[in-house]
């Protein structure tokens, strides 16, 4: 019987990581030192990672907990730092230190020459053990630690270039706005504690909500306040409508950041938190009706912003929007194992693209460098023609894209087709959501190749001086890329559905987790679809029908016919001013909230703390300076004055005495 | 019979005549001698409520009352010789200068 009992290592490797490059970082000036230090910190805990999950296949009993010590034990209420390991935290634990080394491997070749190179890894490695407590964690307090750990990682990794007053705005945004979430993740587990409480069972930890959470109405108030109140918070951390706004304003940080962070790992936290108290969201279906159509409105809107952007990490921002969009229908129609095998899917190839991204950036600033000159090497207008200059870059970031789309054969094809079908399907989902989901799914295919035509295809559109000095990336950039390319490639594999003669090996993966929920609450695919396998390869040939359509039409618009976009958007000014400014919804939050808070706190700042604080403290010192100006006459320096008050004082004391 | 009533009454009418003339008088001597009157009307009081009462102890604080006034006489004078030195004069209405 393998030990569980050292879950702990996981997070700890990382956190030694950042606070051994924290402290010491800017003595060591050898940068393969520190580079060694943080990847090697988070690979040690992917190795621990590796080998915990395939104890945990191996084990029959598949939840397994490792109380290290307890945190708050005070009345009623008992908190530890504990970390629970059970099929749903055994994948994101690969997930994030598997991608999390690939990205830290990238970053060594990356982040060459910075002059906060040690800042870098340790932020890196602390937002590593944020996220890994995230995942790990035995109860929502733990979990809370990493869930805002990760969001001030996210805060200092934006604002990592932080002379540039648009990175620091950025980041500030960010954590501004993920604040908001987080106090809907605050309200929901105060009032889940005290719900379950009322019931008289006082406990946060996971296992025990899941064992009691039948004492909670289903479908009452209570559940459905709690669970709106986290979905609160994962639209903040996980970039949904209406919390969305701080993400494509984070690509101000350096690039494998917005791989790591804003790509594979910490915006897919509310995802997991979903699925972590998946029997909650089970117990309230208007919550996941708002959970699915929120979702699915996401994809779509952000896909659409997609179409008119000229920054390739822009594009990139987007796209994740639009794709956690998806994993929250899934979530919200009862695919939940549909939804994390997205998040895991999603990781491979979005973190490709990232990276992938990266590596034109890299090679376009040192062909710009070269030059002398001054163009964005971030905007695709620049750029055109690189396939032949990086070869791996393109074949892998090609590779991506095709997965993204969701041709079949790719990863992204399996996960995203089992998320549509559930949306179709499910005895919680409606055909209205599958096709927003279907036509963002066509828009998706779109611009990413619209992406892909602008960066590799085409004639090169960059200064003929700077053209012939793009290089190819270093190996440790390269090899990341090639092995996220792979897995972008075959990580479908893992879920074939029935339909198509697969075993569907996650799905059985999931049972453990996501069974229970799903036959209390008899959610599955509906009785009368389930069985002919008719509907479910009626949906797929149109969803692979949407996205050739969309390649195609790509390919028509961006290779075939260059002039086509420009005139496009010539006649249709209006629709494409409006998609290009992101519908101005920056714009409608400003007037809203910011410029109102604002004048809100120049108010209370100019009106009050002015005014009347420091008016009260003056006033308090101008009173004792008026009684001084009036207590100096007696001191007149006359002698006789003195007696006299010297007389007076005694015949007043005795007098008190004698008649008093 | 002389009573002690008649004692007490002179001894008020000292210190008053005393107390007045500190409160009035310019010449930094006059003050003096006028303290040593409101000093000596309560070596007056401390002796006859002595005698009334039977008790000793009033006419043993009588020493006490009488160095205590040597020693501030003394230490008084020495004041008042440091004065003349920086004023030229010993009229208190001069000495004016620690005021506001």
């Amino acid at each position: 019987m393998h030990s569980y009992s050292y879950l702990w290592l996981i997070p700890f490797f990382p956190l030694v990581g950042s606070i051994v490059n924290g402290l010491l970082g800017k003595k060591i000036k050898n940068e393969a030192v520190i580079g060694g230090i943080g990847t090697l910190a988070v690979f040690v805990s992917f190795i621990v990672s590796c080998n915990y999950f395939f104890t945990l296949l191996g084990d029959s009993v598949k939840v397994h907990q490792n109380v290290v010590a307890s945190w708050i034990s005070i009345g009623h209420l008992q908190v530890d730092w504990g970390f629970l390991l059970d099929p749903l935290s055994a994948l994101m634990i690969m997930v994030v230190t598997g991608v999390g080394s690939l990205i830290h491997l990238y970053s060594i070749g990356y982040m060459h020459g910075e002059e906060g190179y040690y800042r870098f890894f340790s932020y890196l490695n602390l937002f590593c053990f944020a996220m890994l407590m995230l995942v790990l964690g035995n109860n929502a307090l733990v979990m809370f630690i990493g869930w805002e750990g990760v969001g001030l990682c996210s805060y200092l990794l934006i604002g990592y270039y932080f002379e540039k007053k648009s990175a620091g705005d950025a980041a500030k945004k960010a954590f501004v706005v993920n604040r908001i979430g987080d106090f809907g993740f605050i309200c929901g587990l105060l009032t889940l504690f005290w719900a379950l409480g009322s019931k008289g069972v006082w406990t946060l930890n996971f296992v025990e909500i899941s064992e009691n959470a039948h004492l909670l109405q289903s479908g009452g108030v209570l559940i459905t306040v709690v669970t709106l109140a986290f979905f609160l918070g994962a639209t903040g951390k996980s970039a949904q409508i209406p919390l969305y706004t701080w993400l494509p304003d984070a690509m101000e940080g350096p690039t494998p950041v917005s791989a790591l962070i804003h790509a594979a790992t910490m915006v897919t936290a509310g995802v997991y938190m979903i699925g972590r108290m998946n029997i909650l969201f089970a117990m309230s279906p208007v919550t996941m009706m708002v959970v699915a159509c929120i979702g699915a409105a996401t994809a779509i809107f952000a896909a659409s912003i997609g179409f008119a952007q000229n920054d390739i990490k822009r594009v990139l921002a987007y796209s994740t929007v639009s794709q956690l969009g998806y994993m929250f229908l899934a979530m919200g129609v009862g695919a939940f194992t549909a939804g994390i095998f997205h998040l895991m899917t999603h990781a491979f190839f979005k973190a490709c693209l990232f990276l992938g991204s990266g590596s034109v950036i890299h090679g376009m600033h040192h062909g710009l460098h070269h030059a002398h000159l001054h163009d964005d090497p971030q905007d695709m207008r620049n750029m055109g023609g690189l396939a032949k200059k990086m070869p791996i870059t393109y074949w892998t970031f090609l590779i991506a894209t095709i997965a993204i789309s969701g041709v079949p054969l790719f990863s992204g094809f399996f996960s995203k087709d089992e998320i549509l079908w559930w949306a179709f399907g499910s005895t919680r989902g409606h055909w209205g959501l599958w096709l927003i989901g279907a036509i963002a799914a066509a828009m998706t295919a779109f611009y990413m190749f619209r992406c892909v035509s602008m960066t590799f295809w085409g004639p090169q559109k960059t200064n003929p001086k700077a053209k012939d000095h793009i290089p190819e990336s270093p190996w440790t950039i390269t090899v990341p890329l090639i092995v996220l390319g792979f897995l972008a490639l075959v990580g479908g594999y893992v879920g074939v559905p029935a339909a198509l003669k697969g075993a569907n090996h996650i799905h059985h993966y999931f049972e453990p987790v996501f069974g229970h929920a799903q036959e209390i609450f008899h959610i599955s695919i509906k009785e009368a679809l389930e069985h002919s396998h008719g509907t479910e390869y009626g949906l797929m040939i149109v969803s692979v029908l949407l996205a050739f359509s969309g390649i195609g039409v790509a390919v028509f618009m961006y290779v075939k016919n260059p002039e086509l976009p420009a005139r496009f958007t010539a006649s249709f000014k209006g629709l494409h001013q409006a998609v290009f400014n992101k519908w101005y919804i920056d714009e409608l939050y400003d007037f809203l909230f910011v410029n109102p808070t604002k004048k809100i706190g120049t108010f209370l700042w100019r009106g009050f703390d002015v005014k009347l604080v420091d008016g009260v403290v003056n006033g308090c010192a101008w009173v004792v300076k008026g009684l001084g100006a009036g207590l100096r006459y007696t001191q007149s320096g006359y002698l006789h004055n003195y007696a006299v008050a010297m007389v007076v004082g005694v015949v007043v004391i005795v007098g008190y005495y004698v008649f008093g | 019979m002389i009573d002690v009533h008649h004692y007490l009454l002179l001894s008020a009418i000292l210190f008053s005549i005393g107390c007045f003339g500190v409160l009035t008088r310019k010449n930094a001597i006059v003050i003096f001698m006028c303290i040593e009157l409101m000093l000596n009307s309560v070596n007056l009081t401390f002796i006859a409520l002595s005698r009334h009462v039977g008790n000793m102890d009033g006419q043993i604080f009588v020493f006490f009352v009488m160095t205590v006034a040597a020693a501030e006489a003394a230490v008084g004078l020495a004041l008042m010789i440091a004065f003349y030195r920086n004023r030229e004069s010993i009229e208190v209405d001069n000495f004016n200068v620690l005021k506001w």
